[in-house]
């Protein structure tokens, strides 16, 4: 081609020789990417803290004003209470804190048009979803799991002050801290398969809130012989029986209710994967 | 190399992309041309994967994108709406691509470097202006050393010095072998960067042909002659194959015969000339007179094909 006068006096960019060398895509690059991904956004930061403040924080407040308040309260509150359930009580609103973020990490693709350059380095569209679910499910799982370690002691110590402290030997409450973390995860991982299915953060945040939050009340609102049989097989109802030291009434068993709460958040995972093989981005 | 095959692409009732087949060679510019809405973006899609095609079939460097092991090593993208995320910083926005295909720190500091970035590579994309938005996906789709780039509309946005930037950069691309494969609304821009042009409107090809050739197919290349003895010449140089038509008194504008020509035939007769201009078609002219045919065929459809448009609308 005739190159240009003009062109050769001006400073032409040149494309470094360079030593690039590109591998395959594999699994565990992708993994990689999608927590460069994680901790590179501020707003993860900060809402993963929010999560851990909430998850940490309100079960030992909750806990101070209790013990406070021991010599006051009726015999019928005292009678059910429970250290455990107090210490976790962070749960109700670190779910919400985690639900949203888990939404984040894959609508806020859709909305800024990042999800184009994820998906022309990685075509085969599958690997982002699972790398996404791996990594976020990983840091949420680790960080709840010590924010809920952390909510445990912090609300046992100041329950001493009444004798009401229990440990972590007794009775289900090691299943019950733990499943504060197993149960917050599968919270997020809802999420991001519902970020996956609706690519719309409101939508997503709206319809994760009406499942953990609305939906209960609305069963509530049925003849209790039907409540009954649905009541503990929502996800959110389901999930929390194994955060319970003891089974209560109108739940399932610890690990049966997990294991529901799997299978919800199993099917929305599976349903994202559809979405996002066979739509266009 | 791209092989394009037959591409079609609907969307419910309509077709953005009908019938497409074309072939982008490598060691060239090829120019990707047709006006807003003429389906560029929706093929450039097709061909890296992100939209399935209806019907045909796309290949790069032999193989459906999707098919290669380390795409991003193939083939370079930038699309015309922004693929980034605002909150997180260019630099980990590149690091977090070439993560993918084990590309590290070094070749985003280089590819951050060959864009002009540098300074501002860690902050947030959010605050970037469009022009640095623009280099930051040339930046993208050059990570992977990639043996074919596609960039759709690259110097949208751009001041002028970005603009030669551009021009120059897809220039040294394709000199060095490379496929480069750049969409544009504006005939003017690639006539300064392209080579060879695929051209496009509706959804179907136009032309698949050199600039130069391009030039030529679509224009009838005039001469405009100014004479006080208009008419006389007119008639003196009347022929077969030669329109003249007049405008104005004492202009006239010929075809079918070439400036000298009718130079010799005014001095052999003796006639005065004030001007005698050969008119050769802009490629914006070339430009809109093909794809006028796309734009008049969409205009009349959708008043009705012809119908006068109150008695279309009521029809319809």
């Amino acid at each position: 081609m005739s190159a240009p006068t003009l062109a050769s006096s001006i400073e032409t960019p040149h494309v470094p020789a360079a030593h690039v060398q590109v591998q395959p895509v594999t699994m565990r690059r992708v993994l990689a990417s999608e927590w460069i991904k994680l901790r590179s956004l501020r707003s993860t930061r900060i809402t993963l803290l929010v999560a851990f403040l909430l998850m940490a924080g309100v079960g030992i407040l909750y806990s101070a004003v209790t013990a406070n308040q021991w010599s006051t309260m009726s015999a019928g509150d005292k009678a059910g209470f429970d250290p455990t359930l107090a210490a976790l009580r962070g749960h109700m609103f670190a779910q919400l804190a985690v639900g949203v973020l888990g939404v984040l990490v894959v609508s806020g693709e859709y909305a800024t048009g990042m999800i184009r350059a994820s998906l022309t380095a990685v075509p085969k569209r599958l690997p982002v979803l699972w790398a996404k679910s791996l990594v976020f499910g990983a840091v949420t799982l680790v960080t709840m799991t010590i924010a809920s370690l952390i909510a445990f002691f912090g609300a046992q110590a100041v329950l001493t002050s009444q004798n009401l402290q229990t440990t972590l030997s007794a009775s289900g409450v090691l299943r019950s801290v733990l499943g504060a973390g197993l149960y917050l995860t599968l919270v997020g991982l809802i999420g991001v398969a519902l970020g996956g299915l609706m690519r719309n953060t409101a939508g997503a945040i709206s319809t994760l809130l009406g499942v953990l939050l609305l939906l209960p009340v609305m069963i509530d609102l049925f003849p209790s012989s039907i409540r009954s049989d649905i009541s503990p097989y929502l996800p959110g109802n389901a999930g929390e029986a194994l955060l319970s030291p003891a089974q209560q009434a109108g739940y399932l068993a610890p690990w049966t209710g997990f294991a529901v709460m799997c299978a919800y958040a199993v099917a929305a995972l599976v349903g994202a994967a559809f979405v996002l093989k066979r739509r266009d981005a | 190399m791209i092989s394009a095959d037959g591409l079609v692409k609907r969307y419910g009732e309509k077709t953005a992309v009908k019938g497409l087949s074309f072939e982008v060679r490598p060691g060239i510019v090829t120019g990707f041309l047709g006006p807003n809405g003429a389906g560029k973006s929706t093929t450039m899609r097709m061909i890296v994967g992100l939209d399935e095609p209806s019907a045909g079939r796309v290949t790069v460097n032999g193989k459906p994108y999707a098919g290669h092991a380390a795409p991003l090593g193939e083939v370079g993208i930038m699309l015309e709406a922004r693929a980034v995320h605002t909150g997180r910083s260019a630099h980990n926005h590149l690091l977090a691509l070439g993560a993918t295909h084990g590309i590290g720190r070094r070749r985003v500091d280089e590819v951050v470097d060959l864009v002009g970035l540098r300074e501002v590579a860690r902050k947030r994309v959010g605050g970037f202006s469009l022009g640095m938005g623009q280099r930051l996906g040339i930046a993208s789709a050059l990570l992977g050393d990639p043996q074919t780039v596609i960039l759709d509309e690259p110097v949208n946005g751009l001041d002028p010095e970005g603009v030669r930037w551009v021009r120059n950069l897809l220039r040294g691309l394709a000199a060095e072998g490379r496929t480069v494969f750049v969409s544009s609304h504006l005939m003017s821009e690639m006539a300064l960067t392209a080579e060879h042009l695929i051209v496009i409107g509706r959804g179907e090809l136009i032309a698949d042909t050199s600039v130069e050739e391009f030039v030529k197919l679509a224009s009838n290349n005039s001469v405009r002659v100014r004479s006080p003895q208009a008419p006389r010449l007119r008639s003196l140089i009347a022929g077969p194959d030669v329109t003249v038509s007049s405008e104005e008194a004492g202009v006239l504008t010929v075809t079918g015969l070439e400036s000298d020509r009718i130079g010799v035939i005014a001095a052999e007769h003796r006639i005065t000339l004030y001007e005698l201009a050969p008119q050769q078609a802009s490629l914006e002219d070339a430009f809109m007179e093909m794809t006028q045919d796309a734009v008049e065929y969409r205009t009349s459809q959708d008043d009705g094909a012809g119908l006068p448009v109150g008695a279309g609308r009521s029809a319809a």
